[in-house]
């Protein structure tokens, strides 16, 4: 039989240390959807979502009750809307109206996919898609964009990195009525993942199948509960460790529940990801885990350091329990979304620059920050090619969701409420790199030897 | 099919008459039980067999939870464990 210290553990996860099925996301190919007419299009669209994805909520709270998982999130992800716009023309918005529209009747909270994907140019219908993206996202409650401007094998498009620094101000401005969530549902990628099953970045890769079913699961509050077991003077390794049978313990569970959900839908299961997401709730934060390793606010000297040995213990432990582990899988950093971060961006221990630094070896970037009103265009898009270019050399997912706050002051905070939680505005250096900026054009890929 | 029955409190009369009456009535033969007293306290893990089971999982939990108000008690799958615990 089981034995009693194994049963104990798991309900402990589950019961007190916020572990969780974080999202089951279905990803559906909208390649054969695309038509000479946009009617026909968004019809057949909204058509193919229903009928593969009717099942998807009924199925995830099936499986909640058999296990006893909470199964946080069921979303959908589609192919990247520029390319079926590309082909089917018509006015991109539509597009995001019968994505909103088939979400909301499927039941689903998020729908991924308003992307482009411009790393190297702008095919036909990108520019158009991107310039649409501020109403489209304003007009919408749960449809999520993604544009990836770089990546290690193409280099970075600086005249999308440009263009994207406007676009993420309008967005803000446009849904100043509603905290500027506007700006909290739109990420700027380098290297995006295909098969991320995370908001607000997934989208259905076009090398993906039809239709594909992918798991993302989180736990902070586990890892951090192993550790809080470990005695203070305990080596590194050790900790290392720790984080490494708990993670492997996680992962399991995610894929014991993306293969049932597989199974009872029909569809093949992509990817588990395995990615401690941290969320408001006190006990389900990555900043708590990094300050269980031994410092005093996250944000602070060796927090890099604590961050590359999470993030890779994350991932060991993730890889040998699960055949195909995706995705982002490893530690994210969203400020606003983690009661850690949020304290010691108040305390001013943890700055944007410090936060850049992380980004090089967590999974995946700057995320949820709320930066000042006044914060320039160029200066947005700036912050977007600094990350990039951490991407692009390191071979690695990094993006940019910034906030800027728009008609709120400093010293005050934004409340989107819910999982993507609230947040002080933080200091950006106002120092210009306007000329940089206006001069668009393309960084060349980076060299893949010779590295020093 | 089976399922792993926990529950902790404090000791009282009559907890596992009260449990296995319940896993009776939803018609889950219970296959092991393992149940320590320290001190006052409580803790019983019990296997249950659910191939036949007249109710949803969750049902038979609920009604567990209403006859032993005062106890915390979890009804799980065994998938879980075998899959978290076992390689």
């Amino acid at each position: 039989m089981l034995n009693m210290k194994d049963i104990m553990e798991t309900i402990t996860m589950i019961q007190e240390d916020n572990l969780d099925i974080r999202t089951i996301t279905m990803g559906i190919s909208l390649l054969d959807c695309a038509s000479d007419n946009i009617d026909v299009a968004i019809r057949k669209i909204y058509d193919k979502i229903l009928f593969k994805g009717e099942n998807l909520v009924k199925t995830g709270e099936e499986i909640e009750k058999k296990y006893g998982i909470p199964i946080v999130n069921k979303r959908i992800s589609v192919t990247p809307v520029s390319m079926v716009f590309a082909a089917s023309g018509g006015d991109p918005v539509k597009y995001a109206e019968i994505l909103d529209k088939a979400a909301k009747e499927v039941g689903v909270n998020f729908i991924g996919g308003y992307s482009s994907l411009v790393h190297k140019g702008f095919s036909k219908g990108d520019i158009e898609l991107i310039n649409s993206i501020p109403l489209a996202l304003s007009t919408t409650d749960y449809v999520c964009s993604s544009v990836n401007i770089g990546s290690t094998k193409s280099g970075i498009n600086m005249d999308a990195v440009k263009i994207m620094g406007r676009i993420i101000k309008k967005t803000a401005e446009m849904t100043k009525e509603k905290q500027c969530i506007g700006a909290a549902k739109l990420v700027v990628f380098c290297n995006a993942p295909e098969d991320n099953p995370f908001m607000a970045g997934a989208f259905h890769g076009p090398g993906e199948p039809d239709c594909v079913i992918n798991v993302g699961v989180s736990g902070p509050g586990v890892v951090r509960a192993a550790l809080s077991k470990l005695p203070k003077d305990a080596p590194i390794d050790l900790v290392s460790e720790v984080i490494k049978k708990t993670a492997f313990k996680i992962t399991r569970m995610g894929q014991l529940v993306g293969v049932e959900a597989s199974e009872k839908l029909g569809v093949p299961l992509g990817i588990i990801d395995l990615s401690l997401a941290p969320t408001p709730k006190v006990g389900d934060s990555v900043a708590h885990i990094l300050e269980e390793i031994g410092l005093e606010t996250a944000g602070g000297p060796g927090t890099t350091a604590a961050l590359a040995l999470l993030n890779d213990a994350v991932k060991k432990g993730g890889v040998m329990a699960s055949s195909n582990v995706g995705g982002l899988s490893g530690a994210f950093i969203p400020v606003t979304e983690d009661q850690g971060m949020i304290d010691a961006a108040r305390k001013g221990v943890l700055t944007i620059e410090k936060l850049e630094a992380m980004t090089a070896v967590c999974s995946v970037g700057l995320d949820m920050i709320v930066i000042p009103e006044d914060t320039k265009e160029e200066t947005i898009s700036a912050i977007i090619a600094d990350e990039a270019a951490i991407g692009m050399v390191n071979s690695k997912t990094t993006a940019v969701r910034v906030i800027p706050a728009i008609g709120i002051k400093e010293g005050e905070e934004l409340n989107f409420g819910g999982l993507l939680g609230q947040g002080p505005v933080m200091k950006v250096n106002k120092s210009s790199p306007e000329i940089m900026i206006k001069r668009g054009g393309r960084i060349p890929a980076p060299i893949q030897s010779l590295k020093n | 099919m089976r399922a792993v029955i926990t529950v902790i409190g404090r000791d009282m009369v009559g907890i596992l008459a009260r449990v296995s009456t319940e896993c009776a009535n939803a018609n889950a033969n219970v296959i092991e039980v393992t149940q320590s007293v320290l001190q006052e306290f409580f803790a019983m893990v019990m296997l249950i067999d659910i191939s036949s089971l007249n109710m949803e999982l969750e049902q038979l939990k609920i009604n567990l939870q209403e006859k032993c108000p005062d106890m915390t008690i979890h009804v799980m799958h065994e998938n879980i464990f075998n899959s978290m615990h076992r390689i």
